[in-house]
């Protein structure tokens, strides 16, 4: 079976509630079938809209969205055919978990042997097998979550939208789900399309992560490229941590550039938005990329005064006073070669350009 | 192991479960004296007022006391035949006595209950009385006027012999005990009460179906529109709620009325012509349209509060997985509103089962309901004894209704806002 890379398809949408503002500009998309793809953004980035026009409950104002092929605007939610879990479960309170999970099944008619066999084999992937009669007040939020999840997989929907599923569990059960939630998308195969504006969450789940702002998809690419090698300052400063720099551009080569920065000094940096020499810019640097102390040789070589320390168990963050950055993060891994970190020290750090990244000055 | 099972001891030594009765009873009392006032008010405005008419439907004593001599002569009597001499003279002085207190009155309104008739003879007896001579009191007496003569209106006396009766409630159904001691009904054309019992829960119930039917929709918008809006139509539901009762009772006779505003549009449309104009009010019509509009609200609200809770997503929910609109609704979305639908139809039919001035104003005679018999028991026949059992087989329905509906639906599931 040759998976269709098209699968679900976003073609030129645009999204507007108002008639003013749009919430969704000029929106493509192709995601893969079988594919766990996340949107992740701010609340009010339009991700959730999205999601909302691909389940049906919004139209969108302008474009088409494509499901296998098939334009979808004005087939109603009921006929897409596509599963999907809410931000507060919404299980339906005054039927039992069993009744939960036939509803999807006894509206296309299937047979009470089938419903049975399909509502087992659910249950027993999200391990709630016996829960059958309990209601969905009786479970903790974690169950209730499972079964909501089960009720979204148990017709063989071709689509699964998940919108901020786990939300509202605390942060040991969230992690745990976000296992399970991965380990089932791998055993069925299921086209999952999740929405969170939970970074680590993103991380951890997906094969392709959609960055939101403004309406617009940022950066769409795998967990690994959207931290190592954003492409604008927003998707640098939405993902993880990040030091940033601004100053004008003195210097372009094929893969180095000077930057000048507002106090007087100048670095090495690798430059992906910026062209020529004279543009601003802001240069970004994973915390975890600059080294105190180290023996190799790197082309950013800097003394900065240590005005922070701050205890994690496997990590110290230091916070550094460094070429007029007051707020230059470090993280530095317990080991015994660092006993030098003291407040008010003085330390050497280091970087390569090629990890300082020259970005739109935003 | 053994600690375990002695007595837990505070610090002071005091064992802690008298600690904490004692800390508990000062928070005990005051919880009283807060309730105090509400109980105290209930008792008086609620549970005497309604012991005190349980007790009026069945208290007979007033004729029993006004005529002691008169029943204990009676109490020989078979009913058969006129009695004899000693009654009529028992009767003769216990009434001479009830002239003299100026009393006769009283006893003249009762046994009118009983039989028609009664406070002519008793009047023309009291004039004639004067001029009565001693012995033969029963000559006498059956000489002030032919129906002394006439053994029923005797037998009617002694039916009020027993200080307490359950006669009233007889009447409230149209039986009556016959001369036999046995319950029957009253004659066909007399069978008054039955027609106004049915019609009057007849009436509760459509306006109980029309008030549903037209405060769902109303509810549901309320719930679903944004704030702003929600608030606009929550004023004009509750606008004319703050309304004066008897102000819209009015206005709807304005609108109802053949000369009406309604009527008026009717003909300007062309429904109906001119000197054919429906007749709206003083019937049952204008019973339903105006007690729906006014319990409209009573319904609405506890509606209104149960449809809030429900939550947005679990129609879209429905929806996405593959139930139509109308599945989704009529399987998740109505059975949620049931509480609400139940509060509300039980609220709605217990204020309509009892109401009193809308049908009175805009009911004309085929449009009153009990209520209104009891009221008119209350303030013309003055027969308030017959107005309070009235009142209490009303009572007595309405709770029947609440324990069916609760075995239906359980009153726990109601949810009243």
């Amino acid at each position: 079976m040759s998976k269709n890379s098209e699968f679900v398809k976003f073609d030129k949408v645009d999204k507007s509630y108002d008639g003013k503002v749009l919430v969704v500009k000029d929106l493509n998309l192709d995601i893969a079938e079988g594919e766990f793809i996340t949107m992740l953004g701010p609340s009010g980035s339009g991700k959730t809209t999205c999601l909302m026009m691909l389940a049906g409950f919004e139209t969108p104002t302008n474009g088409e969205i494509y499901l296998d092929k098939n334009p979808i605007s004005n087939i109603p939610p009921h006929k897409r055919g596509i599963g999907m879990v809410f931000q507060n479960y919404a299980l339906f309170p005054h039927m039992t978990v069993y009744e939960n999970l036939a509803f999807p099944l006894r509206v296309r008619k299937i047979s009470k042997e089938d419903t049975d066999k399909k509502i087992d084999k659910a249950l027993s992937m999200v391990s709630l097998s016996g829960f059958e009669h309990r209601m969905p007040g009786q479970l903790s939020g974690g169950q209730q979550q499972r079964v909501a999840v089960a009720r979204a997989l148990v017709f063989d929907p071709a689509v699964v939208l998940m919108d901020e599923p786990l939300g509202a569990l605390d942060k040991n059960l969230r992690e745990s789900m976000q296992y399970e939630i991965k380990h089932i998308h791998e055993s069925i195969g299921v086209t999952v399309v999740y929405v969170t504006h939970d970074q680590s969450e993103a991380l951890t789940m997906s094969n392709r992560i959609a960055v939101f702002n403004d309406g617009k998809v940022q950066q769409l690419s795998s967990p690994d490229k959207l931290y190592e090698e954003p492409v604008n300052s927003f998707v640098a400063e939405f993902i993880g941590e990040n030091n940033r720099f601004s100053g004008q551009v003195t210097d372009v080569s094929k893969d180095k550039c000077k930057v000048k920065l507002d106090d007087g000094s100048e670095i090495l940096a690798n430059p992906i938005t910026v062209k020529s020499s004279g543009e601003k810019t802001i240069v970004s640097l994973r915390p975890e990329r600059a080294l105190i102390n180290t023996k190799d040789k790197m082309e950013n070589n800097f003394k900065g005064k240590i005005e922070e320390v701050i205890y994690h168990g496997d990590h110290t963050r230091v916070r550094l006073n460094l070429l007029g950055n007051k707020d230059f993060i470090l993280k530095v891994p317990n080991s015994s070669a660092n006993m030098d970190i003291k407040l008010g020290n003085q330390i050497n750090v280091s970087w390569n350009s090629f990890d300082a990244r020259a970005l739109d000055p935003k | 192991m053994s600690s375990e099972t002695q007595k837990i001891l505070t610090t002071d030594g005091i064992p802690l479960e008298e600690s904490l009765k004692k800390a508990e009873k000062k928070n005990k009392i005051k919880a009283f004296l807060l309730v105090c006032p509400l109980l105290l008010f209930l008792i008086i405005t609620y549970v005497f007022p309604i012991g005190d008419m349980l007790y009026r439907s069945v208290d007979d004593r007033m004729v029993t006391d006004m005529l002691p001599k008169t029943y204990k002569a009676m109490e020989q009597w078979d009913g058969k035949e006129l009695p004899e001499e000693e009654v009529f003279e028992a009767f003769y002085l216990d009434y001479k006595k009830l002239v003299e207190e100026k009393t006769f009155g009283k006893l003249a309104t009762q046994l009118n209950f009983e039989k028609n008739g009664f406070k002519s003879i008793l009047k023309k007896l009291k004039r004639k009385m004067k001029k009565f001579e001693e012995g033969n009191y029963k000559e006498q007496i059956m000489g002030v006027h032919k129906r002394w003569a006439n053994v029923e209106y005797w037998r009617a006396l002694k039916r009020r012999a027993p200080s307490y009766t359950y006669a009233k409630y007889l009447k409230g159904i149209d039986m009556y005990e016959n001369e036999d001691g046995n319950i029957v009904q009253v004659p066909e054309d007399r069978r008054i009460h039955k027609i106004l019992w049915l019609r009057t829960l007849e009436v509760a119930l459509f306006v109980t179906i029309f008030c549903f039917l037209m405060a769902y929709p109303i509810a549901h918008l309320l719930a679903t529109l944004p704030m702003k809006y929600s608030n606009l139509l929550m004023i004009c539901v509750l606008l004319p709620f703050w309304t004066s009762l008897l102000v819209r009772t009015a206005s709807w006779m304005i609108l109802l009325q053949q000369q009406g505003i309604v009527n008026d549009f009717f003909v300007w449309i062309g429904l109906v012509t001119d000197d054919n104009r429906p007749e709206m009010m003083y019937n049952k019509t204008g019973t339903y349209v105006a007690m729906t509009q006014i319990l409209l609200p009573f319904m609405v609200l506890p509606l209104y509060s149960v449809m809030k809770t429900i939550s947005p997503s679990l129609m879209r929910a429905g929806k996405s997985l593959g139930g139509t609109p109308f599945v989704a609704f009529w399987k998740i979305y109505f059975p949620l509103t049931i509480p609400g639908i139940g509060a509300g139809c039980l609220l709605v039919f217990i204020l309509a089962i009892g109401y009193y001035i809308t049908p009175a104003l805009v009911g004309g005679a085929s449009g009153t309901l009990i209520s209104n018999q009891i009221a008119f028991h209350m303030k013309s026949t003055l027969d308030w004894s017959f107005a309070s059992a009235m009142g209490l087989m009303l009572l007595t329905g309405v709770l029947a209704i609440y324990w069916v509906y609760n075995k239906l639906v359980g009153v726990d599931n109601i949810k009243l806002g």
